[in-house]
This record gives structure tokens, C-alpha cells and sequence, in this order.
């Protein structure tokens, strides 16, 4: 029997393209979606052939996409320092377009969160991972993020 | 959370699957990925094709499905593997050109490397078969330098990675019988027919 190995990178971006590109509209807005899954894929692509075989590719593919949507948002601020919030950009108009609104205008770590939980479907330790804190304070921002939505929708 | 925001959060955004297929061939034309494929529809069936930087390293009859086939060559080789039409497209003109009847010889890149220098060696002689002419497996044994090697070089052509391409369909048994052929005699016989080859008759079913 041959040894379990990783699967054609192909499968991976079939199988959570989708989930990448909504996480990452969710966290930096439509129009930096497409470069934020451009520099995501590429960076996975390279790293692939280290991903041990038993991870859970759809964890680490989100992981990276965040690590690239703050990437992004800090770039952006940089550039537009008198904005409060660059990564809050103008989304097309769309049946959901209050929604994304609402997220969109989140602060980063509870927008992130969200992104992450109800897009991504992670759990909270794969959250706190992705973000870089604790689970206790993965939980707390999910919690605000949801309520701060609650109250606006 | 309410039902509209869950929903909202949940359903699809247009857009990934167009994302999807500029990542594979941005991937594939700078060669981030190592291997690129494709499949096309041809006279004799699906085709699946596989380059990588050195050229085209693998040419099938799709008679099996895909994913194991792919699963093997990233086991074998490596796992960056991206679907592109794009980066198969100079093999792929190629082929249509052939199957036409206007091109008589393939000139995009082949990949050799993954050869074992035994199969590499019968191949080369295979691939010197002019169009339309014919060999035996005695005269590619011969040609590679191993002229009792006749059995070795029918295994070899057997496992030819890059059918049609290195036109091991060119090779019959000594005596003018078919011989066999991967993809099966029917395809054997197409081939050495549409290029006008004295072919063997068929063995009736």
C-alpha cells in the first residue's frame, strides 16, 4: 500500500475557493478580494508540499487568506491615514449589500472573527490560530461582532 | 445570530470559481505550479495532458478517471498541480493539427527526465519512426542498442507516457501483426490509417 500523500493542489482550490473568496470580501470588501486570493493561493502553492497530510487544508488555506487580508488592510491604512477604517470600501450594491455593509464596517479582529466562524465554518481554536490570540478572546470578538450585527440588521 | 445575516454570510459570492481559474494559469505560466493539466475531446476520446517547465511530460487516453491519475503524479513528482487550458494550448494546436491531417511531426517540448533511461532510450528510437512508416519491436530494441531487448522494448512502449505524440502506434510485431497497443487496437489502426500507413487488417471481433 502506498503512503497517504497530499492531494493535487488543484483539489484544494476547487474544493475551498469558494470559502476563501467569501472570507476574504467579508474581511477586506469586494473590490481587494481578488488580489488578497491571488497573494493567498500563491503562498499556499508555494508551502504546499510541507503541509503534513493530515491538517485540514480548508483551517490553513483560511489562515493564510487572513494573514493576507491584514496584510492588506495595514497597507491600505498606511496609504489612507485619514480614513478611519480602509478596509471599509464601497461593496457593488446587492441583495445583501446591508449586510456586507454591516460586517464590512466591524472592527478588524471581530470582522475576522466572524469571517472566519460563519464563513469559514472555523472552530474557535482555529480561529484564535488564525488571528493570533487567545480562544477565550477569539470568543469575545465573535460575540461582539454578532451583536454590534444583531443590533444594526 | 438572525436567519438573514446566516444566510447572507453562508451563500455563495459570485465570483470564486473566475478567481479560481486566474490563480491556475497565472500559476501555471510562471511555473509557481510544477505540473500543469488539462483534458481535450479528440477523435479517439478524451486526452488528458500534463506539462511541466521541461515540456510535455504526460499524453493519455482518459479511459479512467482522472483523480487517481493525478494523485499518482503528485505522489510521484509533486503535488503543485493546477488545472490550465491555457498552458496545455502549443501541444494541444498540435494535436488538432495532426488529427487533421496537416501536421506531420510534433515540435513542442517533450519531458524526458522522468524516464527510466531504458524506456527513455526506446522511445527516442520510437520517435525517429517517420510519419507514416512503420517499425517493429525488434528494430526499436535494435535501434536503442539492445537488439535482443525486443520483449523489454514492447513493456516499455506499453507504459509510453506521451501516446500518439512518441508514436509508438508506428511499432508492429515482426511479420506485420499489430501487436498491441494501450488504448486499444482500434486506435492503433486509426492512427496508422490517418496517416496513410499499411496497416494490418483489424482481427475481426
Amino acid at each position: 500500500m502506498s503512503k497517504p500523500g497530499l492531494p493535487p493542489f488543484q483539489q484544494l482550490l476547487e474544493r475551498h475557493s469558494d470559502d476563501v473568496w467569501r472570507a476574504l470580501r467579508a474581511i477586506v470588501g469586494a473590490q481587494a478580494a481578488e488580489d488578497c486570493f491571488q497573494e493567498t493561493f500563491i503562498a499556499a502553492l508555494g508551502a504546499y508540499p510541507r503541509l503534513r497530510p493530515d491538517s485540514n487544508p480548508r483551517a490553513w488555506l483560511l489562515t493564510i487568506a487572513h494573514n493576507k487580508a491584514i496584510d492588506h488592510l495595514r497597507r491600505s491604512r498606511r496609504r489612507h491615514e485619514e480614513l478611519e477604517d480602509a478596509g471599509a470600501v464601497q461593496d457593488p450594491p446587492g441583495p445583501d449589500a446591508e449586510i456586507w455593509a454591516a460586517v464590512a464596517a466591524l472592527p478588524e479582529r471581530q470582522r475576522a472573527a466572524v469571517a472566519l466562524r460563519y464563513i469559514g465554518d472555523l472552530s474557535h481554536r482555529e480561529i484564535a490560530a488564525a488571528i493570533g490570540c487567545s480562544e477565550e478572546a477569539s470568543r469575545r470578538s465573535l460575540h461582539d461582532g454578532l451583536a454590534t450585527l444583531r443590533r444594526q440588521l | 445570530m438572525s436567519d438573514q445575516l446566516e444566510r447572507a454570510l453562508r451563500a455563495p459570492v459570485p465570483g470564486a470559481r473566475e478567481a479560481a481559474r486566474r490563480f491556475a494559469d497565472r500559476a501555471a505560466a510562471d511555473f509557481a505550479a510544477d505540473f500543469a493539466y488539462t483534458t481535450i475531446a479528440s477523435p479517439l476520446g478524451q486526452l488528458l495532458l500534463v506539462a511541466g517547465r521541461d515540456g510535455l511530460t504526460q499524453m493519455h487516453y482518459l479511459d479512467e478517471p482522472l483523480d487517481p491519475l493525478l494523485e499518482n503524479l503528485a505522489r510521484r513528482r509533486s503535488p503543485r498541480i493546477v488545472e490550465s487550458a491555457a498552458a496545455l494550448d502549443p501541444w494541444r494546436r498540435e494535436l488538432e493539427e495532426y488529427f487533421s491531417g496537416s501536421r506531420s511531426r510534433f515540435e513542442a517540448p517533450l519531458d524526458w527526465a522522468a524516464m527510466a533511461p531504458f524506456q527513455r532510450a526506446i522511445l527516442s528510437a520510437t520517435a525517429a519512426i517517420p510519419y507514416g512508416r512503420t517499425s517493429t519491436y525488434a528494430g526499436v530494441a535494435t535501434a536503442a542498442g539492445n537488439p535482443r531487448a525486443q520483449r523489454a522494448a514492447g513493456n516499455a512502449l506499453g507504459a509510453n507516457p506521451l501516446a500518439i505524440i512518441v508514436p509508438c502506434h508506428r511499432v508492429l510485431r515482426s511479420g506485420g501483426a499489430f501487436g498491441g497497443y494501450t488504448g486499444g487496437l482500434e486506435r492503433k489502426h486509426f492512427l496508422l490509417e490517418l496517416e496513410g500507413a499499411e496497416a494490418p487488417r483489424l482481427p475481426s471481433a
